[in-house]
């Protein structure tokens, strides 16, 4: 920071409009990104009866800030957001569960334990990544579906089973990214329990685990997002609207014929707001795991 | 959980002197257990390892098998298959009218998007590696849509260009643009539409550019400025070698995303809805789709998802030739 600022204080005219002109490039590019949110949330923040599509076109709230049309897409009859973001949200807590879980004790035997065949099935789980998704989608149903993991059975959402179980048989990518982080724990630490008389499972969970939260954290999230945002799982597999997911309630709410917009978009505000919190909240961790993406490839 | 515990908590297993010794993963590979311990600690491994490898094979195996066998029978939603040979193969090729006009709105895309995306991507990266105060903010700002639902992605875009009263429109009318174009009611702006949506989500590359560019080491371009190389020899003869690999694997990336995109208008004219004006949004995973899902013609729509695989299979090894002459490894 000290040597940004000693550099601002040296620019030369031409390094100055340098400056400019990436700054100029950034404004332009947030705007582009900013202005569209900002639309909706005016929208959202109009009373039913002001009209959404105004001119010129109103990209902040300035006059309404009702929040009304909020609290009428959050408890309406017939379509409750607050009752699918609940939906959602139980999916969400879940699939953290089952990954968090899942995932990091396929990675620790990965990264800690030896065993015959280990190479053989840490290929195969590089492997798993490559698998085309379109070729599985079919059987995957057709097999959910013959075992009745699907829709409502007896006022219990099983169409929820195929939308949590596989998150408890880990992925690949997150295994990837828990063995690379646990291998970068000393392994004197688990030595040393073992002396104290620990087996496996108590390394893994009195040692391992503690020091892998920042790992974990990124698989919480990503999960969170993955399932929050997800879409085509619960059009496969719901059929009750009272079970829907946030995404498909909006996507339901707008294929009808005479859609308030201010409504819709003070849906799409609850479907975007969780994950810009939990954003807010964890970027630098995410910017991390994305990135350590890229570099690896 | 208890009897896990039991077996792999038990103080006997606690020196082990396999694991004890010096060993690297993945340099080992002929790992044998050695006595009692060795293979208490195989058994605990095998344990651990237990959900993924059921998981493996109950929702990837059989799926995968079943995939091919689905593929040559008439299968229906609640109606089993019986096998048909090439049929569904055939079917696609020869009398599914849909089939052709999908693969070209599906390749058509590929050649929008995926030079479009790896671009803006790499630009944007640009800007953002700047040594300049306020980066930081920049990067979270755009990188906010890549974390948004994309249903909710779509509702938002369709509004904004909705071709008569969209606020995109009426702010090209208000610079003069009396015409803009009608956007998704047009077959020939549906797909830009489409690529401006992508386009709202360019911090997603541009993060894994600039994590790319962050590791170029700078005494390269510090030398480089002393034998008097400018900004645009420096980009040509250190940037781009040295990002290659980041940009070899955001193409696949992208090419892969960009043969399975099923497209927002699933989202907004529903599952059977028009796919855009004349078809020009009917990407190959809406048709597949829709006959599997909407038309309950699972079997077809299996022998639609092999085809799609082989494409992608043909455009990636395509890509992996390219890599060969293009791409610049650090040793």
């Amino acid at each position: 920071m000290t040597q940004d600022v000693r550099r601002i204080r040296r620019l030369s005219p031409r390094r100055a409009g340098h400056a400019a002109f990436v700054y100029l490039c950034l404004i332009a590019l947030a705007a582009f990104i900013i202005l569209p949110l900002g639309w909706m949330l005016t929208a959202a923040l109009k009373p039913l009866h002001v009209p959404v599509f105004t001119f010129p076109p109103e990209w902040f709230p300035t006059k309404y800030f009702n929040l009304g049309t909020f609290a009428d897409a959050l408890t309406q009859p017939n379509e409750p957001y607050l009752r699918f973001a609940i939906n959602s949200l139980t999916l969400a807590s879940i699939n953290i569960v089952g990954a968090v879980l899942s995932n990091s004790l396929i990675a620790y035997a990965f990264a800690r334990l030896n065993f015959r065949g280990k190479n053989v099935l840490f290929a195969l789980v590089l492997a798993t990544m490559l698998l085309p998704a379109p070729v599985l989608l079919i059987p995957q149903f057709l097999l959910f579906f013959n075992i009745g993991w699907y829709g409502t059975q007896g006022g219990f959402p099983a169409g929820y089973l195929p939308l949590t179980v596989p998150a408890f048989a880990g992925n690949p990518f997150f295994i990837f990214l828990l063995r690379q982080y646990m291998r970068t724990i000393p392994k004197e630490l688990d030595e040393a329990a073992r002396v104290d008389g620990a087996g496996f499972w108590r390394i893994y969970w009195k040692i391992i685990m503690p020091l892998s939260v920042p790992a974990l954290v990124v698989v919480a999230v990503f999960t969170f997002l993955g399932v929050w945002n997800d879409f085509f799982g619960p059009l496969l597999y719901l059929d009750d609207p009272q079970w829907f997911t946030v995404p498909l309630a909006l996507a339901t709410e707008v294929t009808r014929v005479g859609t308030k917009w201010n409504i819709v978009m003070a849906a799409t505000l609850v479907a975007m707001l969780p994950p810009l919190v939990v954003y807010g909240f964890s970027q630098n961790k995410l910017m991390g795991g994305i990135a350590s993406v890229g570099i690896r490839g | 959980m208890v009897m896990q515990h039991d077996a792999l908590g038990a103080p006997g297993e606690a020196a082990d002197p396999a694991a004890a010794g010096p060993i690297e993963p993945g340099h080992q590979p002929a790992w044998r257990p050695v006595g009692r311990l060795g293979r208490s600690e195989e058994r605990a491994a095998y344990l651990f390892l237990a959900p993924w490898i059921i998981g493996i094979v109950a929702f990837l195996l059989i799926p995968l098998v079943w995939a091919v066998w689905l593929s040559f029978t008439d299968e229906q939603l609640l109606r089993p298959g019986v096998f048909i040979g090439l049929e569904n193969y055939a079917r696609a090729f020869t009398r599914d009218p849909s089939f052709y006009k999908a693969l070209q709105v599906t390749l058509t895309w590929i050649f929008i998007a995926v030079p479009v995306f790896l671009i803006s991507g790499l630009l944007v990266a640009l800007l953002l590696n700047q040594r300049l105060p306020g980066m930081g903010a920049f990067r979270t700002i755009l990188y906010v849509p890549a974390v948004l639902s994309g249903v909710a992605i779509a509702v938002l875009w369709f509004t904004l260009l909705n071709s008569d009263l969209g606020a995109v429109n009426q702010l090209l009318r208000s610079i003069g643009i009396s015409d803009p174009p009608n956007w998704f009611q047009d077959p020939k702006w549906a797909l830009p539409a489409v690529a401006i949506m992508g386009l709202w989500g360019v911090g997603t590359n541009a993060i894994i550019y600039l994590a790319g560019l962050q590791n170029i080491p700078p005494e390269l371009y510090e030398a480089a400025g002393m034998d008097g190389a400018g900004p645009f020899a420096k980009f040509r003869h250190i940037t781009l070698p040295l990002l290659s690999p980041t940009m070899f694997f955001l193409l696949i990336g992208e090419l892969t995303a960009a043969l399975v995109i099923i497209g927002p208008v699933i989202v907004i004219s529903g599952a059977g809805g028009a796919a855009g004006p004349a078809d020009s949004l009917l990407f190959y995973m809406l048709l597949l789709y829709r006959r599997g899902f909407v038309q309950g013609e699972l079997g077809y729509a299996a022998a639609l998802a092999w085809i799609l695989t082989v494409i992608g299979l043909v455009l990636v090894w395509l890509t992996f030739r390219l890599e060969k002459r293009f791409v610049f490894y650090q040793v």
